[in-house]
Formats: structure tokens, sequence, C-alpha cells
């Protein structure tokens, strides 16, 4: 089959798949959210933790409750990867602090950076009990702020958003835990490691040696893709033949990144009683992936070289994935991004620049959507004459300023982490390529960690302590504000009561709307890291 | 003396010209950081200005020249907008002259005391010729009061003891009598102090939409401070020693300046707007709301009604001629002078029917003794000289002086009284007595007519979302006709003015804004709680305190106008942020190619518009964005084109115009600066 065909089949088929699954699933997860009984395994749970799941929090405590849990989350995760060589299956393994605290912060931020190479550094033990559980929770913790802001516009009058401990337990035990397992099943089904033995070493027959490494690879790589966190059980990711062995794995893990954020605007429109909303949602995510899936894989098929790329996917699946894996929060590899070439590693780049929303992270891809359309009511709203109104909530002054915050953070931190790092003589001589592809690295390492994708685009050394620190603080600063802002901005949302829709309303399901959302989106990012983006992606053209 | 529409066409550049000055004292960095977006464009200015004294070079100077001309014409705007008011203000002024209050003392004397020395609750003395020396109701007595002063309007208004009517304006004439006023407000507190404040946008605090404006634009102005702070650094990865003037200059047209600089201008011109038809707004904020309003209570008298009814209609019982009940109507009613009877007489002549006797006059010449109305008869009419008795009245009494004289009511009367109530008119019987006999000749519909042009405004109104409902002290059947003749979605009969209140609140809780017009004391808790609620000059200064707003012609139907400039306002800010944000598509092609083409050539490429050279393009940007503030000034101070229709509607325009425009304009212009510049000796 010709590649080109095979891209335009292969992003067809990603979109239809995507479309027959995000209508049961969306509707799973509102029932997930709304349903007003506990099962019994939630009970213990709730009855461990001593929580009562019939109160619910108000945004301060909402957000206490998050942050609290994720500094613990951050603290435990960083003490199982000092103290691994203690646990069994370590196999030797041990992790510099500096890098630790690193992984503890990108596991625990939903990032799944990896400044370390597991094979050296991460035993089989902590990898299942504490990376693996951070799969889990993380994208418990955006699933819940997605909810609570959902909840913030379906609701009036009223200070409470939701129980966070609830929300948390609900995604991680009801969502993510039985798909995940069915997912495990499926890879391990197809091909992919699963097992406590020892890497295995082998002579070949052409008399080389062989470590063949082992592990609990497919139930890592299940949640990995279906939280979109990224982090590989091994360092080559999805690439690795025992992460990803063939082409029908390699579509799995597409699937299972695109999942739920695909399915959340469905959830949406139920939630707040209007599914046309989630409709808009939908279609604009939809244009976003599938113009940056067609732009990436039109830029490697044909231009592309095979080099740092798999044969079994061939380039214009790699280029799939790549797209898919920076459109959400994912960062899982099948590829190496620097090899692709400048303009469509500039896509993947521009992908997570675009914050993720194309359909994004498990809950931070809807969020970031949301802060995107309240920036987009209040212009479009003032242009129809009336103060800006998003589902009859007013968009003012303190919603604005907390989507505003929302929308700073991850940039700030991009622009200004890239610029430190690039002067910055330490940091500055980790950079593997030269010219523009050598500031390719950098950015995309900022952009990578701001945004919480944690992909790399390969060559940079990032193991060095400005970047593990520097990066570090990207991820942390970029998950924690942003998700408090969308709390305090759902707590805003809630307390508000609703105007009514009259002709004067902006309608906020059109296409006119949809196609204004799409060019506030592309102008935001595009006016903000063009000078960026020139002088990495752009340059590299000549 | 007055503050109505002034002609303005061709005088901007009159009114630039005078308000240059003004525009420049506006550069103290004190007022400029007022505004943060500009308050940025002054820092790169004085860091740019200093760069072209270390290096003067053609372009360092005319870089620096051009972002000082940014913020100048930013003032300028702003300097123009507020000009406007100040020349109004200063007609005001000189009606605050320092007038001597004549202050009754306790014990019933006189003393004379400065106006400036009033307190709440003074009672004072004005007569004939005298100016009123505060706010305050008159509590004794009736006069004429000029009060062009204030309203512009030069025909005198009474005004008296106790009711509607009783609030004067400090610094407005008595031109007759003599009346006691008891003092309602402070010095410096009155009424036209008020109205100076806000004309000269003294008191001006920036509207909750323009706070969260200013919001956006300041979280844009750090995205892209940092973005272009962040390439310095960037830059220096493949060698490029960036100038800090080329970094000025690229974040001053990237930062959303435009708007920026229009923004203070488009509220001080969207309340002037309102001072322009000689309404009031106590806030801006009060301006904003009434583009927000989803619900208009309307009062039906002179709102949707001429406010008297008119004769429309006549209906003969069997047997009575139509010209015949005609002509008896209108003799009965000739000597007849309320607005009803006069409307009778007109509706005869228009239906042919006039000549002689033509007025009380002629009627007193033939002899014949008119019958007034009394509160007894509740009838009137004429005894004409050949014995023949014309009586007019309500149904209930005409029939009763009718079977007094025993003749008889014909059976079909009472349906055709009926009828007519139920179309919201006031039925009128009409009988005769002829050689002793009295006899019922018919029914004259009595209306209440609606203006003209109505049913099209609400049907506008409608498009825009809003509800229109008629309040009306009429039972509901009168009210149910006249709301469905004149096309309002809802009506309110028989409405008190807690009625009115309850009517309210129920719209707000809701989530619906509601204006509403009012002069009564008794509208005062509702013009309170009213969104918007503009009093009439003309009512009692509780009224005038409880709205936020306040109509100086007295003319209810302008609260759709009012609407109209709300929405006006946000539609301004809404189409320039958007052209503002569309610009820097433009400015960065213009601008990053020229930056790093040395470095990296092949970013030639991206300089589609073929600017000359990287100095020139960059220049190009700069001016551009300097003069696209001043092409926008009228816009600002004008609004932007409104027509009333559906919010998708709008925004599909709105988007097109400002949006699409805003992303072609600079390309163009940007391209037509550089060809001029270009020209430039010196410049590279």
């Amino acid at each position: 089959m010709a590649p080109s065909l095979q891209a335009v089949l292969a992003i067809l088929l990603v979109a239809a798949c995507l479309a027959a699954i995000h209508v049961p699933l969306g509707r799973y997860l509102h029932w997930v959210f709304t349903d007003p009984r506990h099962t019994r395994a939630e009970r213990v749970v709730y009855r461990l933790g001593g929580i009562d799941p019939s109160v619910e929090q108000r945004p301060t405590f909402y957000a206490l409750s998050l942050l609290a849990f994720s500094l613990v989350s951050l603290i435990v995760l960083w003490l199982l990867l000092l103290l691994q060589a203690h646990l069994p299956y370590a196999y030797g393994r041990t992790m510099d602090p500096l890098v630790a605290f690193n992984t503890a912060a990108s596991f625990v931020t939903n990032t799944n950076w990896q400044s370390y190479v597991p094979e050296a550094s991460a035993g089989y033990a902590v990898q299942a009990l504490g990376l693996t559980v951070q799969n889990f929770v993380s994208a418990g913790v955006g699933l819940a702020v997605a909810i609570a802001l959902i909840r913030g516009l379906a609701r009036c009058d009223t200070d409470r958003i939701g129980n966070f401990w609830v929300d948390l337990v609900r995604g991680t035990v009801r969502v993510l835990l039985p798909l995940a397992l069915l997912a495990a099943l499926v890879l391990v089904g197809l091909g992919v490691v699963q097992t406590l033995r020892a890497p295995l070493g082998v002579t070949t027959l052409a008399g080389g040696h062989q470590v063949i490494q082992g592990g609990l690879a497919a139930s890592q790589e299940a949640i990995k893709q279906l939280g979109t966190n990224g982090g590989g059980f091994f360092g080559a990711n999805a690439a690795h033949p025992l992460e990803s062995p063939n082409g029908w794995t390699n579509l799995l893990e597409i699937l299972l990144m695109m999942a739920i954020p695909s399915a959340l605007p469905r959830t949406y429109g139920l939630m707040v009683a209007d599914r046309r909303q989630g409709w808009t949602i939908a279609a604009v995510m939809a244009s976003l992936g599938v113009a940056g899936m067609g732009l990436l894989a039109w830029l490697e098929v044909g231009r592309g070289s095979l080099e740092g790329k798999e044969v079994r996917f061939g380039t214009a699946w790699s280029a799939v994935f790549a797209s898919a894996t920076t459109s959400t929060a994912t960062g899982a590899v099948d590829a190496a991004h620097e090899s692709l070439t400048p303009l469509g590693g500039g896509v993947a780049m521009l992908n997570m620049m675009l914050g993720e929303l194309s359909p994004g992270g498990v809950g931070t891809g809807l969020t970031t959507m949301i802060v995107m359309i309240i920036v987009t009511v209040f212009i479009a709203g003032l242009t129809v004459g009336r103060t800006p109104e998003l589902l009859g909530k007013t968009i003012g002054r303190r919603e604005i300023s907390l989507a505003a915050l929302a929308m700073l953070v991850p940039p700030a931190l991009v622009l200004v982490g890239t610029g430190l790092a690039v002067i910055i003589p330490a940091s500055r001589a980790a950079i593997f390529a030269t010219g523009p592809a050598g500031f390719s690295e950098v950015l995309y390492a900022f952009t990578s960690a701001a945004n919480n994708n944690g992909s790399a685009f390969a060559g940079l050394g990032a193991s060095q302590p400005f970047l593990d620190a520097g990066l570090a603080f990207a991820m942390l600063t970029g998950r924690f504000v942003p998700l408090v802002a969308l709390v305090s901005l759902a707590g805003g949302l809630a307390a508000q009561g609703r105007r009514p829709v009259t002709a004067g309303t902006l309608p906020t399901h059109t296409p006119t709307f949809a196609g204004f959302l799409l060019v506030v989106i592309l102008l935001l990012t595009g006016l903000t890291y063009f000078p960026s983006l020139a002088l990495g992606p752009i340059a590299g053209l000549s | 003396m007055t503050i109505h529409p002034r002609p303005q066409g061709g005088s901007l550049a009159r009114l630039a010209v005078r308000a240059l000055p003004q525009a420049l004292r506006k550069l103290d960095p004190r007022h400029v950081i007022t505004s943060p977006v500009i308050f940025v464009v002054w820092i790169g200015s004085v860091l740019t200005t200093v760069l072209a004294i270390i290096s003067p070079s053609v372009f360092s100077v005319s870089v620096a020249g051009w972002l000082w001309a940014t913020i100048v014409f930013a003032n300028l705007a702003e300097a123009i907008a507020e000009g406007r008011g100040k020349a109004q203000a200063d007609t005001l002024r000189a009606t605050r002259t320092n007038t001597t209050a004549r202050r009754l003392t306790d014990d019933g004397t006189e003393e004379d005391v400065p106006g400036t020395d009033l307190d709440l609750g003074d009672l004072v003395v004005v007569e004939a010729g005298q100016v009123i020396p505060g706010d305050g109701d008159v509590i004794e007595g009736v006069a004429s009061v000029d009060e062009s002063a204030v309203t512009g309007e030069s025909s005198p208004v009474i005004r008296e003891a106790g009711g509607d009517r009783c609030s004067v304006t400090g610094g407005t004439t008595v031109l007759s009598d003599r009346i006691v006023v008891k003092i309602t407000a402070r010095p410096g507190s009155t009424f036209i102090d008020k109205m100076i404040a806000l004309v000269e946008g003294a008191a001006r605090q920036k509207t909750p939409n323009e706070l969260a404006l200013s919001i956006l634009l300041v979280t844009l102005t750090i995205i892209f401070t940092l973005a272009v702070g962040a390439l310095r650094m960037q830059a220096a990865y493949p060698g490029a020693d960036l100038s800090l003037l080329m970094l000025v200059a690229l974040l001053v047209c990237l930062i959303p300046t435009t708007i920026g600089a229009l923004l203070s201008a488009i509220g001080i011109a969207g309340m002037d707007r309102l001072v322009r038809r000689n309404v009031l707004a106590m806030s801006g904020r009060a301006v904003e709301a009434a583009g927000d309003v989803n619900t208009l209570l309307l009062d039906k008298t002179g709102t949707i009604t001429f406010g008297n009814r008119r004769a429309t209609d006549v209906f003969p019982v069997e047997g009575v001629d139509r010209d015949d009940l005609v002509a008896a109507v209108r003799l009965a009613s000739l000597a007849d002078a309320t607005p009803e009877g006069r409307s009778i007489v007109d509706f005869a002549e228009a239906a042919g029917v006039s000549g002689e006797p033509s007025n009380q006059a002629s009627l007193a010449v033939l002899g014949a003794d008119v019958v007034p109305f009394t509160a007894q008869t509740r009838m009137s009419g004429v005894d004409m000289p050949d014995g023949s008795l014309l009586r007019k009245g309500a149904g209930s009494q005409v029939t009763a002086w009718v079977e007094a004289g025993g003749g008889v009511v014909p059976s079909g009367l009472q349906a055709v009284i009926d009828a007519v109530s139920q179309r919201g008119a006031t039925p009128l019987v009409v009988a005769r007595s002829r050689d002793g006999v009295p006899a019922v000749l018919g029914v004259v519909e009595l209306k209440d007519v609606v203006k003209p042009g109505l049913r099209e405004r609400f049907d506008e109104l409608r498009a825009m979302g809003i509800r229109t409902v008629m309040v009306t002290g009429d039972n509901p059947l009168t009210a149910r006709a006249i709301a469905e003749e004149a096309g309002v979605d809802d009506f309110l009969a028989e409405a008190t003015p807690e009625d009115k209140l309850r009517l309210i609140r129920g719209e707000q809780a809701t989530g619906r804004l509601v204006a509403m017009t009012g002069d009564g004391t008794n509208d005062a808790p509702a013009l309170a709680q009213a969104d918007v609620g503009v009093a009439m000059n003309t009512g009692t200064s509780a009224a005038k305190e409880a709205g936020n707003m306040v109509d100086l012609d007295s003319d209810p139907t302008k609260l759709i106008d009012i609407v109209a400039i709300g929405k006006q306002l946000l539609i301004t800010r809404g189409a320039l942020t958007t052209f503002s944000i569309a610009n820097d598509l433009a400015k960065y092609f213009a601008i990053i190619p020229a930056m790093f083409v040395a470095i990296y050539p092949g970013l030639q490429a991206l300089n589609i518009m073929r600017l000359h050279s990287p100095s020139s393009a960059m220049l190009s940007a700069v001016i551009f964005n300097a003069v696209i503030i001043l092409a926008l000034v009228p816009l600002a101070l004008h609004g932007v084109a409104y027509k009333p229709m559906s919010a998708s509607a709008m925004l599909r325009r709105n988007l097109a115009v400002y949006g699409l425009g805003g992303v072609i304009a600079p390309f163009i212009g940007i391209k037509l600066i550089d060809l001029l510049v270009s020209l430039l000796p010196g410049l590279g």
C-alpha cells in the first residue's frame, strides 16, 4: 500500500474508532460521576480513608484535598524511588536523588517525562507500586478537576462542587482500573511482556550477547496510554518491541490514549443538559486532532526518512502515533521525534503548545478547551453587545482572571524555561544536535514538561541538574497552578445563578462559534509561540 | 446653555487639534499607568529614546518617534472624548453662579445667605426672576420654572407643592409666582454638580466589562512580554544578538495597543452618546447593564400610547344614520375642551361633518346652553335653542337618562358597548331628546391610540432577545387589547407600584435584567430595584434619586434607545478587541523574518509581503500600529454601526468585518507604508 494512502486510511480508522467509542464511554463517564450510590469497593476505600462520601466540598477544600493528595503522592513516590534497592525485584537498579525528584514530579503531574533510563534505574517493584499507581491516580486527579469544572457550569447558586475523594476514587475504580485491566489482557494477548523474571542474558546466533528485558510491562502500558501518562516501561517507550510488538498494539495504544479525552465532551454535554455544547467541543477537538495528524503524516510520508522510526510501524503509523501522543497529554513515543522532519517536529510541538486540547489529556483536554471557550465567549460576547456569558453564567472579572491564569502559566514556563536553558552553559552543553534542531530539543523539552506531555525530542541529555530541576518545576507549576485556578473557576461558576437563553444570547453551539473558537485557539497559540518556532522548526527549513 | 446634540460632521479634526495639548499633558507616567498596555509602550518609548540618543540613526530615531506618537494618539482619543464633555460641563458650570438664598428662619422671617451655605432641610423662598439656589422639593405654592439650563427645553414647566411635580433643580429660574423650596441636596452634590462630574468624566470608574477586558488585555501583554523577553535569550542560541530596539518594536506591535489605546475613549464616548440624547447615567455600570437588559417594563401611557383617548369610530344604533350620530356628538362636544372632546370634533371633521356652529363661541351665539360634565351627572352635552337636548357620557348614565325621560334603550346597545370595551377602548354613549322623548343614537369609540412604528421596534427588540412588558392601570381586558395592538410580549394590568416591584423581582429571580422608566415617588422602589431605572426629569426627586439614569426630556420611549446605546458600547469594545488581536498576524509576518533573516536566510520565505528591508519592515509595522489608532478614533467615538438583529447574526457580521478585516487590513497597510518608508534615505 502506498504510504500516503496508508496514512489517510490510518487517520480515518482512528477517527472512526473514536467516533464509535466516545458515545458509550461518554455516557458511562456521565453515569460514573452522577450515580448517587457507592459500590462496595468504594465504600471500603472511604472507610479506610475516613471520608464521608455524602458530603460535598467547597472549592477551597476541593483544591486543598487535591494539593494534599498530590503532595503526599510526590513525597511517597520520591521516597520509593530513593529506597527502591530495599524493595523486591530491584535487580540492583538505583536512582540519583535529583533525577528521582524529577521522576516523582513527572509521574505525579501526569507528565511522565523520563529523565531516567528504566532498564538501569527503575526496578519492577517501584515501577508497579510507584509509577503505575501514579499513572492511575494522576489521571484520576485530572479527571476529577474536569468533572468539578463541568459541575460549576451545570449547577446554580451553590457553594459545592463535589467531593474530590469521591471523584478520584470513582474515576480510578470505575473507569481507569477496569479499562486498564481489559487493555492489559489484550496487550498480553498481542505479545506485550508481563513477567516478574529478571532480564534474560542470551547469546545470539551470530555469537553476540543480548539482554532480553522482562517486567510488568503490559499492565503499565495499558494505564500509561489510557491515563495519557506516557512513561514507558522501557527507555525506548512504545518503540520497544516488548512494549508494542506490532501494528495492532500500536493502533490499540493510540486508541487507548485518545479514548477518555475524546469521550469527555459527550459527558460534558450530558452533564450540562445540552448535548450540542458537547458536539461543538468534540467537533473543534476532532478538527484540530485530524488536522494535526494529517499535517504530520503529510510532512513525514514521502519527505521524512525511516531513520528513528520502527520498520514494523512505518512512517504513516509513526506519524499518526506522534500526533496522537502530543495532541493528548500522553507523551509515549513509538519513534524518535527528533527524527521527524523539522516541520513535522514543529507540528508535534504545536500540538502540545495548543495546550493539548485535540483531544488533550484525561480531564485536562476538556478543561483547557473550556478555558479557551471562556476566552472566546468573552471576546465574541462583547461583539454581540452583551456581557459575555457561557451557559447562562456571566464571564466577568473573576472568570476571565482565572481563565487567563490557567492559560498564561504553561506558555510562561515554556518561553522563559527555554530561554534560560539555552543561555545557561551547563544545560546548553546538554544539547546534542547543532543548529535549529538543537534549539528544538530544548524548546520541545520545556513545551512537553509545562504542558504535562512527557514526550521528548531525544538528543537532549536531560539528566543534568538545571534541566532536571527546571523541568520538574515546569511540570509541577504547569500542572497545579492551572488545576487550582480551574477548581476556583468551578466554584465561582457554581455560585452564580443562570441567565436565561434568549435571541440576544450568544449561542455557543453554532458552526460560527466553533469556527471562531478554532481561530482564537490557533491565533493565540500561534502568536505566543511563533518567534520560538521560527528559531527552531521553521528555521530548520533552510 | 443646552446639552442637545451639536453638529459634529467634519469637526473631529478640529476637536483633535484642540485636544492635542491635553494629549501631550497625558504623557505623564502617572496618567499613562492607568492603562497597562499603553504603559508598556511608554516604557518602550523611553528605552528607544535613550537608545536613539546613544546611537542615533534614521531607524532608531524613527522608531522612538513613532512609539511616542503611539502614546500621543492613544491620549488624543481619550482627550477628544473628554473634550466633548468638558465643553458641556463649562456651560453647566456657568449656571452654578453664586446665588443668594432667602432662607426662612424658624420664626418665619427671611435671611439672606449664600447658596453654598444651604443645608439639608433648609427652607428657601424663590420668587419670579430668581434662580433656585439648590435642589429641592416645592412645599408651598406653584410656579412656572425655566429649566432650559438643565434640559435645554425652552418652554417653562409648572412646579407645584405636593404630587409628582414638586421637584426643582438648582440653577433653574422661576418665571412667575412664589414658591417655598425644601432643600434636598447639599451644595456640591446637587444635580448640576453630578451632571458636571459625569459629562467631564471626572467621576468615571471602569465598568465591570471594561475591567474584565482590561484583565484579558493585561494577560495578553504579559504573554507577549514573556515571548519577546524569552526571544532575546532564545535568539542567543544561534548567536543572534537581537538589539533592544528591535525587541521593543516587536513587543509594541504585538501587545493589544489598538484596543488598549481606545478603551477609555470608547467608555467616555458611550456615556457621551447618552448625554447627547439628554440622558444622564449616574454610572457606567448602568450603561453596560442597559446592553444586557432582557426585559423592558414600559408604561402604557406616554410610552406605548399617546396618553389620551381619541375618537376612532362611531356605531349608530339601528335606525339612526351614521352622519346624524356624528353631527350630534360633534355638537355635544364643541364646548368640551378635554382632549377627548377635541378629538371627537376632529373625528367629525375627518368624516366630512363640519360647518357652523364650529366652536363654543358660535354655539353661544346660537343661544345654546352648554351642559358641562359634573361628577354627579357624569354626562356632558348641550341644550339646543330648538329644544333638543344632546348628551354623551358613560353607558349606564346615559341609558338611565334616556329611561328616566321615557325613552327606550335599544336592545342591541349593550352588545355594542361590550364590543368596544373588549377592543380596549372606552365606549361613549350618545343620546338626544327631541320633543321631550329621549333616544339613544349610538356609541362613540374612544381609544388610547398606540404610537405609530412601535410594533416594528418591539419586533426588533424581540429579535435581540428582549421581552417587552406593558404596565398599565387599565383593566385586563383593555390592557390585553392594547398589548396586542402594540405588539408587546406581555402586560401587567391594574398595576400598583407593588405589582411592578414584584414583577421586577420575579424577572430578576430567573436571571433576567430589567429596565424601566418612572417618575412618581411611588415608582422609586421599583426604579431602585430595576437594573436600569430611568427617572423622568419631570419626576420627583425621590424617583431621580432611586433610578440610575435621568432622562432630561422625560420621554419614556427613550428606554429603547438607551438599550441600543448600551449594546453599541459593548459591541465597539468587542469589535476593536477582535480587530486589535487579528492585526498581530500580519505584524509577525513583517517583523519575524526581518529579525532573523540574517541568521536563517530561509526565513525570508515568511516575508510574504515582500517588504523592502528588515529596517523598513519593522518601521512599517510600528508606524501602522500607531496610525491605526488614529484611524480608529472616529469609530471609537461614534461607536460601530449597530442594527438590531439576533446574537448569531450579529456575531457572523462583526467577525466578518472586524475579525477578517483585522487580519487583512494590516497586510495592506504595512505594505503601503513600507513602499513609502523605503524611500527614506539612510534607513537601509
